[in-house]
């Protein structure tokens, strides 16, 4: 009988060594993979004072960028919420041909590399390409210009919202939308009033995401941008030029005002996840 | 004029689900629309609603033709099988929503959102979200929510569908007396007999896709049009037997019963249908007896039922459970069965094939 007991202890020792080793793996790679890049930064940004700080972000080359990382976003979500939904809804809805291939293909910009995806659209958009001559003789440029950089933000972040929207469409059925139907409502008011209503935070939390990667985006815009100061340079291409000037206080200040929308939009995607999953 | 449904048909795909069906609702009345699983019955209620398209076929709505008419124009009541309350709206948001899509003034919503409120019992549950609700409640708001806008036509798809037996019970026999009170024009569709006998002005019983009978519902028990009809309204015994020379004789034995109606029967093989109620039972020979054996004795609750044999001819019985007591019927006891009424089908296409199907469908063991 005490054996027994005394077995339990020691398995219940052994247990709780075990937490304790797996606790602490977690910690030590959370500080190795983020808290000590973090604090590199931060050093590295305000190695100089806080004034410098501010000065280098001031900058025209970098308040440019800024802006134009703000624009491109803006535009990317308003566009991409759209078509998500209509692209959602028409996955959801339709059935037609080739509907799992098609469905398939939304998460292609996932797999793909954006890089790749950058030399596509220049194939594409450049002077010498199928469509982009045809611009390039009507005089409007896309690619190293502002509509280039958009369509390749566009492209990496198509999926999100039609992703989240997609399960929480399914879920939520037709019967509700029928009954809005069957009380007066006509599609346009059944849209807005029931069916909107029903998928917001999963749409939010697809937006949230859009945000997210347009604001990071790296690669593709790289490929299709050229990455010319204070023409099509964004904030990931600004903080990488300047980083490669040797300019470290310039490129780890620009780092931590993305790292803080960053942390900011994280924060409101964890409340949004939580409401999306509740409701 | 309440309703009017004329010969609808509608496929999906290579699919029959309505097959050339028609039938009238007068105004005023509670029709039950009455059949298995897949026989197309729902289709037929979200035809009238307008929810689905017929492929051929009209629907007049208080004498006017709406076969063309959208879904949102037809002022129809529809109750969802699963209530389809708008989930993030309240009780009471629920019941207006008719009424703020007519851009009615807010006042007058108020009133009739609070009257709706009364009628179907729901005080102190109007700030309430459906997933606060029990499935009675439920079911309630969406009756509600339907009647609000004051349609014509009210229609229930599986009404009492999702509820246990109990809630059904007593919510079908409110319906009944709510539609007494308000004499709305109302088609209900229902796969359970009982909730159809109990509570329809009149019946509908749809077998793929087809009207089998349409008549009240003491027509349709009593004096079932098909098979099917006898079949599916209620219990049945369905026995094979031979017609020869307008007698009619169970299979491998020389009992007979005589032919009732009044057409002679050809000779052949018929199927006779006999309720389980409509047998009597009991140890002396009658004048119309038959002997059988007592095969088994199920108990019930209420009553009992005997299974009894005559040669390879099963015949099941309903004993009332203090005539049980009585009598002391037990396993293998010889009894004499009497027909009291019962109803004669030509086995058009030999009758192992009837029974086949009527187990199939899972109307026979």
């Amino acid at each position: 009988m005490k054996n027994s007991i005394e077995a339990v202890r020691v398995i219940r020792k052994k247990r709780r060594v075990g937490k304790s080793i797996l606790l602490g793996a977690v910690i030590g790679w959370f500080l190795l993979l983020i808290l000590f890049p973090l604090y590199g930064i931060i050093k590295e940004a305000f190695q100089n004072g806080f004034q410098l700080f501010l000065s280098m972000l001031s900058t025209p080359e970098s308040r440019h960028s800024f802006l134009l990382t703000l624009w491109i976003t803006l535009i990317t979500v308003v566009i991409n919420t759209l078509f998500g939904v209509v692209l959602a809804t028409v996955l959801v809805k339709q059935r037609f041909r080739g509907k799992l291939l098609f469905e398939g293909l939304v998460d292609l910009p996932f797999a793909i590399s954006p890089v790749v995806a950058g030399f596509m659209f220049i194939i594409l958009f450049g002077p010498q390409g199928w469509i982009g001559s045809w611009f390039e003789s009507s005089g409007i440029k896309i690619i190293y210009a502002f509509p280039g950089m958009l369509i390749a933000t566009l492209f990496v972040t198509l999926p999100f919202v039609a992703r989240e929207v997609i399960p929480v469409l399914r879920e939520f059925g037709l019967q509700q939308e029928e009954a809005a139907f069957v009380l007066g409502a006509s599609k346009w008011q059944t849209f807005w009033r029931v069916t909107l209503p029903a998928i917001k935070w999963g749409l939010a939390y697809g937006v949230t995401l859009t945000i997210a990667r347009s604001i990071g985006e790296f690669g593709a815009v790289l490929v299709v941008s050229g990455s010319i100061i204070r023409k099509t340079q964004t904030a990931t291409l600004y903080i990488h030029q300047e980083f490669t000037d040797f300019n470290y206080v310039g490129a780890f200040s620009a780092a931590i005002v993305l790292a803080l929308a960053s942390f900011l939009i994280l924060t409101l995607m964890q409340r949004l996840y939580k409401r999306k999953e509740g409701a | 004029m309440g309703i009017q449904v004329q010969s609808i048909s509608k496929k999906f795909g290579n699919f029959v689900a309505v097959d050339n069906v028609s039938f009238e609702v007068k105004k005023g009345e509670l029709v039950a629309l009455l059949g298995p699983s897949g026989s197309g019955k729902s289709t037929i209620l979200r035809i009238i609603a307008g929810l689905e398209e017929p492929d051929r076929g009209e629907i007049y709505l208080t004498g006017q033709d709406v076969t063309s008419i959208a879904a949102q124009k037809r002022k129809v009541g529809f109750v969802f099988q699963h209530y389809a309350l708008f989930k993030h709206m309240t009780v009471e948001k629920n019941i207006s929503f008719g009424l703020e899509i007519q851009k009615q003034e807010k006042v007058k919503i108020k009133d009739r959102v609070a009257e709706l409120i009364n009628l179907v019992k729901l005080h102190g549950y109007e700030k309430h979200y459906s997933d606060q609700l029990s499935g009675g409640q439920r079911q309630r708001v969406a009756l509600a929510r339907a009647l609000a806008t004051e349609p014509q036509v009210l229609l229930l798809d599986e009404p009492f569908g999702a509820l246990d037996a109990k809630v059904r019970n007593n919510l079908a026999t409110w319906l009944r007396e709510f539609h007494n009170e308000l004499q709305i024009t109302s088609v209900f569709v229902t796969h359970d007999q009982n909730e159809a006998i109990e509570i329809a002005d009149k019946i509908v019983v749809i077998n793929r896709g087809r009207v089998e009978q349409f008549g009240d519902p003491r027509e349709v028990y009593e004096h079932p049009d098909s098979k099917f009809v006898a079949s599916f309204i209620g219990q049945v015994n369905v026995l094979d037997a031979v017609a020869k020379e307008n007698r009619i004789f169970f299979k491998d034995t020389d009992y007979q019963v005589e032919n009732r109606s009044k057409e002679t029967l050809a000779d052949g093989d018929v199927v006779l249908l006999v309720r389980p109620e409509d047998v009597e039972i009991s140890v002396n020979k009658g004048p119309f007896s038959m002997p059988f054996v007592i095969d088994k004795i199920h108990y019930r609750g209420s009553h009992f039922e005997i299974d009894c044999m005559i040669k390879s001819t099963n015949v099941r019985i309903f004993e009332d459970k203090n005539q049980f007591a009585q009598q002391q019927w037990r396993e293998g006891q010889e009894v004499f069965l009497t027909f009291k009424t019962y109803r004669i089908f030509e086995a058009e296409e030999g009758h192992a094939k009837v029974r086949e199907k009527l187990k199939e469908l899972g109307y026979i063991e």
